[in-house]
């Protein structure tokens, strides 16, 4: 906008400089955007999994309809807006006054409702096929419980317990092997969401929810909650790992073996069993054994903590211990408020913890 | 209250202010009371505004530190209940209880006294609400305000996880102006149904009335079960009831039925006045009567019914029976026949007229862009699996800003330039007026139509910050960007609503060569709005006058 002959010139033309003007601003970002690695972005028409395939194709079908609706209604828009449009040269005499037509509105009733029709069917289908779908025997089953801030996740088949990084399986048709998640909450509503492999579902106190996905290909699939759970809502990410099945067994052992006990870290150990961690946290092996925070007998096996708001180094670690609120404010973990001997020592105790 | 009303009370009094001012606070009168509804209205539309700029400042860049993830919680909370309780709802209703006796031919609502009561009710609980900044917290300290959204799902609301008395101001609020809400829609109906003047049938009356009366109804049918769930959570709270207490049993489900079961019907109790605003406008702007009035009012009636059947599509993620999803997937879809029965026929009255394009013209027009798209961003929504995908992210964000910004906010933009000259009888400025309408469609498109990118990229709403490298950054500024063209060109109709006070031309009676009751008495109006009562024979009764050899008696 830059004066009044501007707004003149989009008042005589408008419909045509406001297609142009809208052009220009969709294709302007897409040169200027900063390159990012395409498989961190959890873009829902990038499907990697059954549900999300089966959404992404329904997508298609709805999105073609409403687009020829939009250009079929935009046009007559446009049309009425310019052809309509009161004249310099007017005579001031009013138009023919017209009423309505009973044919019209029959039209414009009839074929919306066919419309509707279509895409009822279409989407019906596609909501029996994900909802319904059997649960194959060889299926892994998961059990994901959302806590204010985290996700917590049992293999009750395996013996795992693990938090914030989820290990499936690749499923594809060598080996058919998909994950079914039962769904639960320790305190607010949260909601599982990995955009490449299925559509969210809720973890609600008090119920049971259920979701499936069946990953093609190995890799990191990124998500979050995706329903307001308190202060810290946007830092509850979630990360999927789709493992080859190789990876997967051999991640299992891993995860099935007791803590390390190092006597390296006796003193670490020490600090770690006198000190409010074990209120929260268990250490296969120790006496810790709560459960409002994450296991932590194989805490170095993860790349992320904090439920992915930071990057598990040694020097974020001691960072989270000493002040959650500097990487997460308003997490639930209390500072520990540690001297700097007892935090040397706990961090290397730890850091054995693989 | 604002210089605006006390100039508006000023024209050709001498009284002393305070006196002036005492006749406002006890007015019984329904133009006095809907102008300080809608004055009330645009006072937190300031305040709302203020608190997205706020929202879009620290979502600018991933991990900025503009502000707290409290603070950030807060505003969208406030945000979200402030926009829809305390300002689209009171200048909805400030229009209609201006409007529609002037245009029924009546001197005034059918409950004056009533109509005060709901206006000061409703006024009290935005004060309530505010109230919270200042002792959210009661004893316990520092100011506070809820953060629980504006549906402050269970258990989030309950006593465990928040505190202090902030969801405490949330609940009363809505339950006061609530009660604002439903003295409205009684005396709405109440005065559409026994004070029309004669000769004025049910079917001759202006598609503004009529959408009216189809909102009053809702309204009652609505506000009830939020009513009803705010005084459960209070005896949650308080009387250690366990309704929604998971923790004890209770159910979390069950308060999302009970919001949204009034919430999806609040959405068409805003848009359905936004409708009727549209309703009155095009045609006088397209010199041609509305298109298929009998199908308008049967489209409207049809919104209504079915608007009550739609409420779980807020809740396809919720885990419903594969039945239940297909269920509210074919009842949304279904609404979206009637309404777009309504698009045609707005369209139909601009085919073969003369339009003219002034700033009310300008903002139905934007308006029947905008809510074309969110109409079909609707179908998407409405499609369960996709919703699967696209709930809770920033495509639903986008998709109900334009409903509520899109469309609703535009027809009032609309209604404010159409109605300003016969509320304060000055012309506003038509060159400000289109400055303020390219300014706020571009800042509005920016916004909004970027909005919809980062929901399909997975970012969901509600996150006060968010990881870099998400290929969510771009558009994340641009939406931001676009926020500052809205601001500038409220700015400008803020500007032009009290310049125009002062210095406007007169305008005259019928500025617009219009055909409804209201454009017959002087601008602004008499205290008893027409000195003798009207009679009317069509639906156009100023047409009648002004064409006497083609009078619309002759065809209706």
């Amino acid at each position: 906008m830059k004066g009044h002959g501007q707004t003149r010139i989009l008042g005589r033309n408008k419909a045509g400089i406001a297609v142009w003007l809208i052009g220009a601003l969709l294709a302007a970002p897409l040169c200027c955007a900063a390159p990012t690695d395409p498989s961190q972005i959890p873009n829902i028409f990038a499907p990697q999994s059954t549900p999300a395939h089966s959404i992404f194709r329904l997508s298609l079908l709805v999105l073609a309809i409403t687009g020829a609706i939009f250009a079929v209604v935009f046009s007559l828009l446009a049309y009425s807006v310019t052809k309509f449009r009161k004249r310099v040269d007017d005579d001031g005499r009013e138009p023919p006054q017209v009423y309505g037509s009973n044919q019209v509105e029959l039209a414009w009733t009839v074929i919306p409702i066919l419309i509707v029709l279509v895409l009822f069917l279409a989407t019906a289908r596609v909501i029996h096929s994900i909802q319904d779908a059997p649960q194959p025997p060889r299926a892994i089953e998961v059990i994901a419980i959302g806590h204010q801030f985290w996700w917590e996740f049992r293999y009750p088949a395996l013996g795992v317990v693990t938090a914030n990084e989820l290990h499936v399986p690749v499923s594809n048709s060598s080996s058919s092997t998909p994950t079914f998640l039962t769904l639960l909450s320790a305190d607010t509503d949260h909601s599982f969401w990995v955009p490449r492999l299925a559509g969210k579902t809720d973890l609600i106190p008090n119920r049971v929810n259920h979701t499936w996905i069946d990953p093609e290909q190995t890799g990191i699939y990124l998500g979050q909650c995706a329903q307001y759970c308190g202060v810290q809502h946007a830092k509850m990410l979630l990360r999927v790992y789709v493992d080859s099945p190789e990876q997967f067994n051999h991640w299992v052992e891993e995860q099935k073996k007791p803590a390390v006990a190092s006597d390296a870290v006796v003193e670490g150990r020490r600090i770690f069993e006198s000190t409010a961690c074990v209120n929260c946290h268990a250490v296969s092996g120790t006496i810790a054994d709560g459960h409002f925070g994450p296991d932590l007998t194989h805490l170095m096996s993860r790349d992320t903590i904090a439920s992915g708001a930071a990057s598990n180094t040694a020097e974020n670690l001691r960072a989270w211990i000493q002040e959650p609120d500097a990487i997460k404010p308003g997490s639930l973990m209390p500072p520990m408020q540690l001297n700097k001997k007892d935090m040397d020592a706990l961090t290397a105790y730890l850091l054995t913890l693989r | 209250m604002s210089s605006e009303s006390i100039a508006l009370s000023t024209v050709g009094d001498a009284r002393p202010i305070g006196e002036r001012l005492h006749d406002w606070v006890i007015t019984v009168d329904h133009k006095k009371l809907g102008i300080l509804y809608i004055v009330y209205g645009l006072i937190f539309l300031i305040i709302g505004g203020i608190e997205a700029t706020i929202m879009r400042i620290q979502l600018i860049v991933p991990h900025n530190h503009f502000v707290s993830p409290e603070v950030f919680n807060r505003m969208f909370t406030m945000h979200g209940t402030t926009m829809i309780f305390f300002v689209v709802m009171p200048i909805l209703f400030g229009f209609g209880t201006y409007l529609i006796p002037l245009m029924i031919g009546a001197r005034d609502m059918a409950f004056p006294r009533l109509n005060a009561f709901s206006f000061w009710m409703t006024a009290f609980g935005g004060v309530l609400l505010y109230f919270s900044f200042i002792g959210g917290n009661g004893l316990y300290g520092a100011g506070n305000a809820p953060d629980v959204g504006w549906f402050a799902y269970a258990p989030l609301t309950a006593r465990a996880f928040s505190p202090g008395h902030s969801t405490d101001f949330w609940t009363l609020a809505l339950l006061v102006s609530g009660v604002g809400s439903i003295g409205t829609a009684v005396n709405f109906i109440a005065t559409i149904l026994c004070m029309r003047c004669p000769g004025m049938t049910l079917g001759k009356m202006p598609l503004l009335v009529w959408l009216n009366l189809i909102m009053g109804g809702m309204l009652i049918l609505a506000i009830s079960p939020l009513t009803a769930a705010q005084i459960m959570l209070s005896i949650d709270r308080y009387l250690g009831g366990h309704f929604f207490d998971t923790q004890a049993g209770g159910s979390a489900a069950l308060w999302m039925h009970f919001f949204w079961i009034f919430g999806h019907p609040e959405v068409y109790i805003l848009v359905v006045p936004a409708f009727a605003f549209a309703s009155e406008i095009i045609p006088v702007f397209s010199r041609k009567p509305i298109f298929g009035y009998p199908v308008m009012v049967a489209a409207t009636i049809c919104i209504g019914f079915i608007s009550f059947s739609v409420w779980a599509h807020h809740m396809f993620t919720i885990g419903m029976s594969s039945y239940g999803n297909t269920f509210f997937t074919v009842t949304s879809m279904i609404i979206a026949v009637p309404t777009g029965i309504k698009i045609f026929n707005w369209l139909g009255t601009m085919w073969g007229g003369k339009i003219h394009f002034k700033a009310p013209m300008l903002f139905c027009i934007g308006f029947l862009f905008q809510f074309l798209i969110a109409g079909l961003t609707g179908i998407m929504l409405a499609t369960s699996p996709f919703d699967w995908q696209l709930g809770n992210s920033y495509f639903v964000v986008a998709h109900f800003h334009y409903v509520i910004a899109g469309a609703i906010l535009f027809t009032i933009f609309g209604a404010f330039y159409y109605w300003y000259p016969k509320a304060s009888g000055r012309m506003y400025n038509e060159t400000l007026a289109k400055w303020h309408f390219w300014l706020f469609i571009i800042g509005f498109h920016l916004t909004f139509d970027f909005m919809h990118i980062p929901g399909i990229l997975g970012m969901p709403r509600r996150i006060y910050t968010y990881e870099p490298g998400r290929g969510w950054e771009i558009w994340n500024l641009i939406v931001t960007i676009g926020v500052f063209f809205q601001i500038a060109g409220v700015l400008a109709f803020v500007a032009n609503l009290l310049w125009s006070l002062w210095k406007g031309e007169t305008a005259g009676n019928d500025p617009w060569d219009a055909w409804t009751l209201e454009w017959s008495t002087s601008s602004p109006p008499p205290d008893y709005d027409f000195a003798a009562t009207p009679v009317v024979q069509s639906r156009r009764p100023l047409w009648d006058l002004k064409h006497p050899e083609d009078p619309d008696w002759k065809y209706e």
